[in-house]
């Protein structure tokens, strides 16, 4: 089964079939979406902000264990709004959302912080606390389990915990900046604690919001390399938003763009021309 | 290219007109404008400003001074116990203060409060320590726990939480919420967001506002002798008392030393602490 025919939204058109690109990155090296295990499955979701227009207007997506997922669209389509209602970080208008099975939006307090310990997020903006060591920003991964001082700061956590967050930073290659506070990073760096932070967690899968919208070509290639390896290893699912055109081909399987909170099309990777996907921001 | 093109806009005249300098205030801001002066100009009046009167003060002021030097130096000891005494209340009002503001500030703070009843009573308790004046205070200590220096730790106590407790709820509202919404999003209780995002963010501000209370005590504690609470001023008030300006001088200075030692190590202190991480 292919992505294309897991796509359930409607209005949702096909490509027109250019030159085909080569395999995305992150296809190579993993075993196929295993559509039977749906993981994240998102049905009639609506937003709208105080009785304003609709941010997302009925959006329904279905994404299996596995897959790579790119959401595109102009700024305002509902990309980043559509990924934080699926952890009810905004909380939705209407619609349903499983994730992992659980209905998102029927859970308590309590439910709904375990099921956010099993979604790793990325952020456009790093969102690390600036003031804290790399180390303490890393350990805070281990909120997702553990609640209390001991992963509040570096140097109340247990050494296990620690080990465990410089193991994370040697994976994203900065072990060597633990201590330096992390507003003195580089963006590219910043972005790489923020990806050691989400290991730390031990995710079930990935979201991630414009992951390199902030850095420069080269940290932005470093990183979309980097967070794809470690997706790829991982075996996780990602569902992440994009302008690149570029980045959606090379490391999803699928992508989905929207236009005015409604899914415009959703197509798999393989095989689709760049130039039609632009077509999108037209 | 791009200086074809710049020089190309600047030579042309722009379709539309560079905005006025200066907006023209409405009749309503112009009649408030209008309002602010006279009132000064009332309050002039009201405070009975007279040139006559700071003519004939000038010798009177320039005797004084005479008489306060040279400073004496007679009652060194008892002098330098009372502003130890007058240190020790302001520090110790300082730590506690900040201590108990810092639980508060949160409930006092709308997007961390834990319920809006709590946010209401802490902004109620914080803007009345903060409103009635630390005299006020003093006095109520005095008359309820006795003369002495507790009565002044306790009133600058209170006056501590007036102020850092409303400058550290500001600062807990205004840091990014990028960060709590990074920890929200991985699963994290209210408590690991406000100890893990908030208050490392808050830091900076609180240490600032907690330094400037340390020496906004160390001036008050001063005064506060003057009712009764302990610390050097009743030693200040008895030598204005007796005309002993000379030793009245000597506390004056004393005091200028100690809030000048207070400031400088503080400003030392902030550039450290806010250089360090964690």
């Amino acid at each position: 089964m292919t992505a294309v025919t897991l796509a359930r939204a409607t209005d949702a058109k096909q490509l027109p079939q250019g030159e085909p690109l080569p395999p995305p990155i992150l296809a190579g090296g993993r075993a196929a979406p295993d559509a039977a295990l749906v993981e994240l499955d998102v049905t009639g979701l609506c937003k709208a902000y105080h009785g304003g227009p609709a941010v997302l207007d009925g959006v329904s997506l279905q994404v299996p264990r596995g897959q790579s997922v790119a959401l595109i669209g102009s700024n305002g389509a509902g990309k980043s709004t559509l990924l934080r209602c699926c952890l009810r970080l905004i909380e939705p208008s209407g619609g349903e959302v499983t994730l992992l099975g659980e209905k998102v939006r029927a859970l308590d307090k309590a439910r709904l912080r375990r099921l956010r310990a099993e979604i790793g997020f990325v952020f456009q903006r790093h969102n690390l606390v600036g003031q804290l060591s790399v180390l303490s920003n890393v350990i805070h991964g281990a909120q997702s389990r553990q609640a209390g001082p001991g992963a509040w700061f570096h140097f109340l956590a247990s050494r296990a915990a620690r080990e465990e967050a410089m193991h994370c930073l040697e994976r994203v290659g900065l072990a060597e900046f633990a201590l330096r506070r992390a507003d003195q990073l580089s963006g590219g760096q910043s972005q790489r604690v923020a990806i050691a932070r989400t290991l730390m967690q031990r995710p079930r899968m990935m979201f991630a919001d414009e992951p390199v919208a902030s850095l420069d070509p080269n940290a932005g290639e470093e990183v979309m390399n980097l967070f794809a390896e470690l997706i790829r290893e991982k075996g996780l699912t990602l569902v992440f938003t994009s302008h690149h055109i570029n980045h959606a081909l090379r490391y999803a399987d699928r992508v989905v763009a929207l236009r005015n909170g409604r899914i415009e099309l959703d197509v798999a990777t393989a095989g689709v021309d760049a130039a039609a996907l632009r077509g999108i921001y037209d | 290219m791009t200086e074809t093109a710049f020089s190309g806009a600047s030579a042309g005249l722009p379709t539309r007109p560079a905005p006025a300098r200066f907006r023209r205030p409405g009749n309503g801001m112009s009649l408030l404008y209008l309002g602010a002066a006279a009132f000064f100009v009332y309050s002039l009046h009201g405070s009975e400003i007279s040139v006559e009167s700071l003519v004939n003060g000038l010798p009177n002021m320039a005797r004084l001074i005479g008489e306060m030097f040279p400073p004496s130096i007679a009652r060194l000891q008892s002098v330098g116990s009372a502003m130890l005494q007058t240190f020790q209340m302001a520090f110790a009002g300082t730590v506690i203060g900040v201590l108990l503001s810092v639980p508060l500030a949160i409930c006092a703070a709308r997007s961390l409060s834990p319920h809006p009843v709590l946010y209401h009573i802490s902004r109620a308790l914080i803007a009345l320590f903060r409103t009635v004046p630390d005299l006020v205070w003093a006095l109520f200590f005095v008359v309820t726990v006795g003369l002495g220096p507790f009565a002044g730790m306790l009133t600058l106590v209170v006056d501590a939480i007036g102020f850092c407790g409303r400058f550290f709820a500001e600062a807990m509202e205004e840091t990014d919420k990028g960060p709590q919404e990074a920890l929200t999003a991985l699963g994290a209780r209210r408590s690991g967001v406000v100890f893990s995002a908030v208050l490392p963010a808050a830091m900076p501000s609180m240490i600032n506002s907690s330094l400037f209370t340390l020496e906004k005590a160390t001036r008050a504690s001063v005064v506060l002798g003057l009712v009764g609470a302990g610390g050097i001023g009743i030693e200040l008030k008895v030598a204005m008392d007796l005309f002993q300006y000379d030793q009245a001088a000597t506390i004056i200075l004393g005091v200028f030393l100690l809030v000048l030692v207070v400031e400088r190590l503080s400003s030392m202190l902030r550039q450290r602490i806010l250089r360090q991480s964690v």
